[in-house]
């Protein structure tokens, strides 16, 4: 939008625009990003926002107390459709997790300063992300208590897990990849954490934020040992957040499902993860840098650069689908070539279309610089890339899984109305806690646009 | 108890930005300071370098940890499915080792993610609730705006006056006694 803020996003310097508007000092970018946890008063947008939230996350509640009484029957799921929404949802999820990873670990290494004011929430998003990816598994074993069966635990009856299962990859990926996020993020917190508790005005405060920094002073010693801990989480981080998304993909291409039997799933799976998290984080990041003031620090430049990636990754997106089709068709499968005719023509069809049209044809409009400085239509493309992801793994798993090799196996799955509130209802687990997130912490990481004043200080 | 003067933890003095905080460490460096710290709201490029910080363990530990983490994972992976609860899943060969390696892999990782964290912690004496640093008031703002330089009380050429002197000297804003009163 360009009414807020003429000069400098006029198109003429706009390509001048910088990750950080110039006359910030180390006390200002403290004060602004610190007052909206500690001083800033509760807002009838927040409030508003937040009651919405939370009671779409009651839904949720609801949604499982009532599987948990029934079974997995409430769902549309059945032989031959056993996936349905859950793995539709979890995939989805766990794909947009992987953009904060990337922002937080793959830019850092790259050393690209335009990460440094979106990390923090997109670290956040991740986390929050993977918890509602983890719900779906969990309650899609129709027994959720028993869970733990999955994990290598010396159980009475002698048995342990079958490490050949990729459902198995997929527990120890998922939990280590939670695992890891969580401690990127504290780490990165740490800091931030210790600013607050010096700042905090109320004893409250003081105490909760005191423990959360556990004394971080910002001694040199300290800041020595931290910055090679952080340097080697991101070196770490990187392969995992690539490995858990060939993980997930495994999950299919590991079986002989016509449409999933295919090599080229992991590039392709990691591709469209981080094509949904780029499309999530602008999702949040627009709304928040207008309710908060946060212009100076989430520039022009940032939503730029992010639409660039999501134009990137959706061309390869566009390239793996292409491959699919033509793979099939180059096959001479006969299974194959029947699936390709069941996404173009059979009952499903009118999701592969809109897929088609959400997530290879509409990103095109990012190669025009005026879409991308665009704020609302970028927002725009940003939910219906989201969709469009969704609409990509609801096209996986169930229009293979209902045409499989005999006729006579063939089925019709539609979701029932609990598919959709528990759907609907991690959305709000999801937007639940990143409203407590953003008032209870800080959303863009103080110390890091500290090193970015100094260094903008260092250039004039 | 009352009236007994508080042990001194060392002498601490302000500066108000990056450059002068280097020049402030190398320094009292050179002057013969060895125990000597300083404070600042971010890492500070060559601040490290100017304090005369060695290289330090963390990546060690990251690395033993993911050996660790692998190594284990791995033979966990062969004795669950090789020794001691051996399944024939598809004729493939009980210790059926690529498909060992995603788990083998994400331990890897989990491993020394765990240790690098952990392991930083740990060298920085973290989670400490107090330190003397706590008793300034000033020192508030080291998590905000401001630099500080620390020489400390067990430095062997420690002396308050001559130490407060030197920060002066080198243009410390405040220069402010540290007590160390627990």
């Amino acid at each position: 939008m360009s009414n807020g803020q003429p000069p400098l996003d006029s198109p003429k310097i706009r390509r001048l625009t910088p990750v950080l508007e110039p006359g910030h000092t180390y006390a200002s970018v403290t004060d602004k990003i610190a007052s909206i946890v500690l001083t800033r008063p509760m807002s009838l947008g927040w409030l508003a926002g937040f009651t919405l939230s939370f009671s779409v996350l009651m839904m949720l509640t609801v949604a499982i107390a009532w599987l948990i009484m029934k079974g997995t029957g409430i769902w549309g799921i059945n032989i031959p459709v056993g996936w349905g929404f859950a793995i539709v949802n979890f995939v989805w999820w766990i794909g947009i997790g992987h953009a904060g990873t990337l922002i937080s670990a793959i830019l850092f290494l790259l050393n690209q300063k335009w990460r440094t004011s979106i990390n923090r929430f997109a670290e956040a998003m991740t986390l929050f992300a993977v918890a509602c990816a983890g719900i779906f598994p969990l309650i899609h074993t129709g027994r959720p208590w028993m869970a733990y069966y999955m994990f290598p635990y010396p159980s009475a009856m002698g048995i342990w897990p079958q490490f050949r299962s990729p459902l198995i990859w997929d527990v120890f990926a998922v939990s280590t990849y939670g695992t890891v996020s969580l401690l990127f993020w504290f780490v990165g917190l740490i800091p931030d954490l210790a600013t607050l508790r010096d700042r905090a005005k109320s004893k409250t405060q003081q105490i909760i934020y005191g423990m959360l920094a556990m004394g971080w002073r910002g001694s040199a010693r300290h800041w020595h040992r931290y910055q090679s801990a952080y340097l080697l989480l991101a070196g770490l981080a990187t392969p995992l957040v690539l490995s858990v998304h060939t993980v997930v993909s495994f999950d299919f291409s590991i079986a002989i499902v016509p449409g999933w039997h295919t090599t080229i799933f992991p590039p392709y799976f990691v591709a469209g993860a981080i094509y949904s998290g780029f499309a999530m984080v602008l999702t949040i990041a627009i709304p928040l840098r207008k309710a908060y003031d946060l212009e100076d620090f989430i520039t022009m430049r940032h939503l730029e650069n992010m639409a660039k990636v999501m134009l990137a990754t959706g061309l390869i997106v566009a390239y793996g689908y292409f491959f699919e089709y033509f793979m099939s068709q180059y096959s001479g499968n006969k299974f194959d070539l029947y699936l390709t005719q069941m996404r173009f023509h059979g009952p499903y069809a009118h999701f592969y279309y809109a897929l088609i049209l959400c997530n290879i044809l509409t990103p095109q409009l990012l190669w025009f610089q005026k879409v991308r400085t665009n704020v609302p239509v970028l927002f725009l493309i940003s939910l219906i890339i989201n969709l469009g992801m969704w609409l990509e793994r609801f096209v996986i798993v169930v229009i293979s899984l209902t045409r499989d090799f005999m006729p006579s196996a063939w089925g019709r799955y539609s979701a029932t109305v609990w598919d959709y509130a528990t759907f609907v209802g991690t959305l709000g687990l999801f937007t639940t806690m990143m409203f407590l997130f953003v008032r209870g912490l800080p959303a863009i990481s103080i110390a890091e646009m500290r090193e970015l004043v100094a260094h903008s200080e260092e250039h004039e | 108890m009352m009236d007994q003067r508080p042990h001194l933890y060392g002498v601490v003095g302000e500066f108000d930005t990056a450059e002068q905080l280097l020049r402030a460490a190398a320094k009292t460096r050179d002057a013969g300071y060895r125990e000597i710290d300083a404070y600042a709201p971010f890492p500070v490029e060559g601040l490290s370098e100017a304090l005369g910080l060695r290289r330090n363990k963390v990546a060690l530990i990251t690395l033993i940890g993911g050996l660790l983490g692998g190594l284990g994972g791995f033979g966990f992976e062969y004795w669950v499915n090789v020794i001691t609860y051996p399944l024939n899943i598809g004729g493939r060969p009980f210790n059926s080792w690529p498909a060992f390696i995603p788990v083998t892999f994400e331990l890897t990782v989990l491993g020394a993610s765990l240790s690098a964290v952990l392991g930083m912690l740990a060298l920085n004496k973290l989670p400490q609730p107090h330190h003397p640093l706590f008793n300034v008031e000033h020192f508030k703002r080291a998590t905000n705006d401001k630099f500080f330089l620390c020489i400390e009380a067990h430095d062997p050429k420690f002396n308050l006056s001559d130490a407060a002197k030197f920060l002066q000297g080198l243009q410390a804003q405040h220069v402010i006694e540290v007590k160390d009163d627990d």
